[in-house]
């Protein structure tokens, strides 16, 4: 059978199958694992309240407007056109409305920043597509790459829960520890992106940038590159496996032991 | 008045329009290269939509079904080009073109001989910017932003290409703009007064000035990229001791003034159609001015707004982040005036005022999101992800394009001298509003679960609003089509128009006949 053959076919099954059972209707930023994410989480819920209070204000005056000066009701039209009073006040009050949102963003970004103090360092260096990540403070290095079945991206065989997520070395992190990222490109811009930590950080060749987290929670958290980098984009995944010290201190026990 | 008409035609020959192709390839004619400009962005809509139509059925499911990556990469990047620079500018253009001199009572554009120059410029930038779909190595594929090194280093051959239509596209804006700028300052009739101005004419002003100011910045962040590429010069490449980085400053120094020119003639187009379906005058025409000056202004100090992420130091990051809050102000004023401008009115639903509700309603929700993406910390999660997409089309196609469809319904009379069909302009507006809110409103909710932009494939996880956007998507698209068919037969056989279709509507545009005349205004009018 012609290769054209086998993908008409595995088109036709996958769009007459039902969409996985185990697609989600995620419709929000997760909480994530770190307390920079929970804050930007909650800045992002007080902002996105606000702004539906605001919202549902403008709907329900266009609202009242149409439907309560019909023109086909017989409606007689008013002729003012100015009111400097009005005017200052809808001016002052949003700028009123937009402090109160900058004061925490002000807060946390500085938080953000302070990279300071950090118990250990990570090197991440984006390739066209795949991740490179150095233990500044041991002697680990390795490529992460993606590990999704070429079968799987042309629909021959079923998709698995982590499509498109899992690589081959994930990278292994220690909970409870201040680490510093120190982010990087060898060809052209990437991004480094774990939705659980709170944050991207480009990855520039030629710059090195700085992030930092502190992992609450041992997991698997997932994450994708975020900026445009060719056509292996969307095949450029992270993998991050976050284990309580002891069990880190083994890993890398361990790493260093076979490198000899 | 026919006296002077024909005193006039005495000494002119050329009075009406000449016969057959020479007509429109020779024209200076504002009506007819209004005329030109539109056709021409629509099909550039068409285009441009048809491209994101692959897109949409490319992630209708998780997985490669239609098209391979690469390809995926020149559709995201040549869809944002041909929208941007094919149908959303060249449209407001044919609107000024066809509008600014019946709006101020000048008899044509300032500059005619320049005006056909542009148009022709503008032709001739897209076709090279659409031949790049055909060359070796493929269209350009590193986004609309064009990013380097990608768009160096690692771009394709067509990059050169790509590099060239953006210096011609540039050149015919600007000729444009100028135009505009001339007419305006010189040719308003007598008694009509800067702030006697109707607002799409002021809009236009503040519009133009925006554009002689930054394409320049994109000619010349382009030309750098052509230098890096084929002069060995390393503006953009570390390894030369250049820097990435100065590239996106130098394109965002552009591009954000660039999204205010992409909206403010919508915004004065739907000042001018809120108060004729309200039958009452727009409310604080004085602060919408302030407040279109000040959005402009401002939309010049907030660039690294789109760079949360490369990078900035910590005061870099404040900065625009509370520059950025505050573009909301004067955002704020301009939807509380249109709604109280309606508000006490006397309201009908025409398929122009539709389009101008639907503008309010949803660019509202894309300005509030453009709020949240300003919080710095935040946008540290939404930067680069569906959030983005579904923003900026929330203030792209609600603003520009209804701006674009209310302003070709409003004026349709004028131009062709013949009504559209009143249900099917209604159907049109419910279509698209239907399909766009199925299309974009999902994406909110892929961009916050973590769905980056850019990307051809993607986990399981996102595939259910994936389906959902994709069906509002086709739906959108094909609702689109209708206006074609809307406008072909209203001016094939519609009813005739009035020479003021709309009981309240005010401005000198409505003073003379439907159609418009080939030559208008040639002896000023009087506005006291
Ligand atoms: C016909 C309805 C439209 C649909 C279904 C649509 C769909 C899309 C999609 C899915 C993307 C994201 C592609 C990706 O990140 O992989 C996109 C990007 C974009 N769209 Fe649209 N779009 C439409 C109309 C428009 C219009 C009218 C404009 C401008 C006026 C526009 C401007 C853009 C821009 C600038 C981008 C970014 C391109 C880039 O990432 O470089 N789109 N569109
Ligand atoms: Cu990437
Ligand atoms: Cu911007």
């Amino acid at each position: 059978m012609s290769v054209q053959a086998l993908r008409a076919g595995a088109l036709a099954t996958a769009v007459t199958a039902p969409s996985s059972a185990l697609a989600e209707w995620g419709v929000n930023l997760p909480e994530g694992v770190t307390s920079i994410s929970n804050t930007i989480y909650d800045i992002h819920m007080w902002v996105f309240w606000i702004c539906v209070v605001i919202g549902v204000g403008v709907f329900l005056a266009i609202l009242w407007s149409v439907l309560a000066y019909r023109h086909s009701k017989g409606a007689k039209p008013a002729h003012f056109h100015e009111n400097t009073t009005v005017e200052i006040i809808w001016t002052v009050i949003p700028f009123l409305i937009l402090i109160m949102m900058a004061i925490p963003a002000t807060g946390t970004l500085v938080d953000m920043y302070d990279t300071s103090d950090a118990e250990m360092e990570i090197k991440v260096t984006g390739y066209q597509w795949r991740w490179q990540y150095e233990y500044m403070d041991e002697d680990i290095s390795f490529f992460s790459s993606a590990d999704t079945p070429r079968d799987a991206e042309r629909n021959l065989i079923e998709k698995t829960e982590d499509y498109k997520y899992s690589v081959d070395n994930p990278l292994v992190l220690p909970v409870d520890t201040k680490i510093r990222f120190l982010i990087t490109s060898n060809d052209v811009i990437h991004s480094w992106w774990v939705p659980e930590f709170g944050w991207k950080q480009d990855a520039i060749p030629g710059f090195i940038n700085k992030n930092w987290t502190k992992i609450e929670e041992p997991g698997t958290y997932y994450g994708l590159c975020a900026e445009l980098c060719g056509q292996g984009h969307s095949d450029m995944p992270i993998e991050v496996k976050a284990v309580p010290k002891d069990e880190y201190r083994e890993w890398v026990a361990e790493q260093t032991g076979d490198d000899g | 008045m026919s006296s002077v008409a024909d005193a006039h035609a005495a000494d002119h020959h050329d009075h009406g329009p000449a016969k057959g192709i020479g007509r429109w390839l020779f024209t200076t004619n504002h009506k007819d290269i209004g005329t030109m400009y539109l056709v021409f962005s629509f099909a550039m809509f068409l285009a441009g939509g048809a491209m994101a139509m692959i897109i949409r059925a490319e992630l209708f499911q998780p997985g490669l079904q239609m098209v391979e990556p690469a390809f995926f990469n020149q559709m995201t990047t040549m869809h944002g080009l041909v929208m941007i620079f094919g149908a959303v500018m060249p449209a407001f253009v044919g609107l000024a073109n066809w509008m600014i001199p019946l709006m101020v009572g000048a008899p044509d554009m300032a500059l005619p001989r320049m005006n056909n120059w542009s148009f022709w410029l503008l032709v001739t930038g897209s076709l090279i910017l659409m031949s790049t779909l055909f060359m070796d190595g493929g269209a350009p594929n590193f986004g609309w932003t064009a990013y380097a090194p990608l768009s160096t280093t690692y771009g394709p051959d067509s990059t050169t290409f790509f590099i060239f239509s953006v210096h011609i596209l540039g050149i015919s804006s600007i000729m444009g703009a100028i135009n505009v700028i001339a007419t305006i300052i010189n040719m308003r009739a007598p008694g009509m007064t800067l702030m006697k101005m109707p607002m799409f004419v002021w809009t236009w002003l503040i519009t133009a000035f925006l554009l002689i100011a930054v394409l320049p910045v994109l000619a010349g962040a382009v030309t750098m990229l052509l230098m890096d590429i084929h002069f060995g010069t390393a503006f953009f490449d570390a390894a030369g001791g250049g820097d990435p980085v100065l590239y996106q400053h130098i394109f965002w120094f552009f591009g954000h003034p660039e999204v205010y020119i992409l909206i403010l003639p919508a915004f004065g187009i739907i000042s001018q159609i809120i108060p004729t379906f309200s039958r009452k005058p727009l409310f604080g025409y004085t602060s919408m001015v302030y407040a279109t000056a000040a959005i402009a202004i401002l939309s010049f100090l907030v660039w690294s707004h789109h760079m949360f992420t490369v990078g900035l130091p910590l005061p870099g990051e404040l900065f625009f982040m509370y520059a950025t809050m505050i573009i909301a102000v004067p955002t704020g004023v301009k939807i509380f005036n249109w709604i109280t401008t309606m508000f006490r009115g006397s309201i009908s639903f025409e398929t122009p005022m539709l389009f101008a509700i639907g503008f309010v309603v949803l660019f509202t929700v894309g300005g509030l999101s453009g709020v949240m993406l300003a919080i710095a910390p935040a946008d540290f999660q939404y930067h680069d992800t569906y959030f983005v997409v579904a923003h900026f089309h929330y203030v792209l196609i609600p603003g520009a394009i209804y701006g674009i469809f209310a302003s070709v319904y409003y004026w349709l009379p004028k131009w062709s001298g013949r009504m559209y069909s009143e249900a099917l302009g209604k159907a049109h507006f419910w279509l698209s509003f239907i399909g766009l809110n199925i299309a974009f409103f999902p994406m909110h909710f892929l961009g916050l679960a973590g769905m980056p932009r850019r990307y051809a494939d993607y986990p399981i996880q996102f595939a259910n609003f994936n389906q959902v956007s994709t069906i509002g998507a086709f739906l959108f698209g094909a609702s689109q089509l209708l206006l074609v068919f809307i406008v072909y037969r209203a001016v094939k056989n519609g009813p005739k128009a009035d020479a003021k279709p709309w009981e309240g509507a005010e401005g000198l545009e409505w003073t003379v006949p439907s159609p418009a005349p080939y030559h208008t205004f040639e002896q000023p009018p009087r506005v006291d």
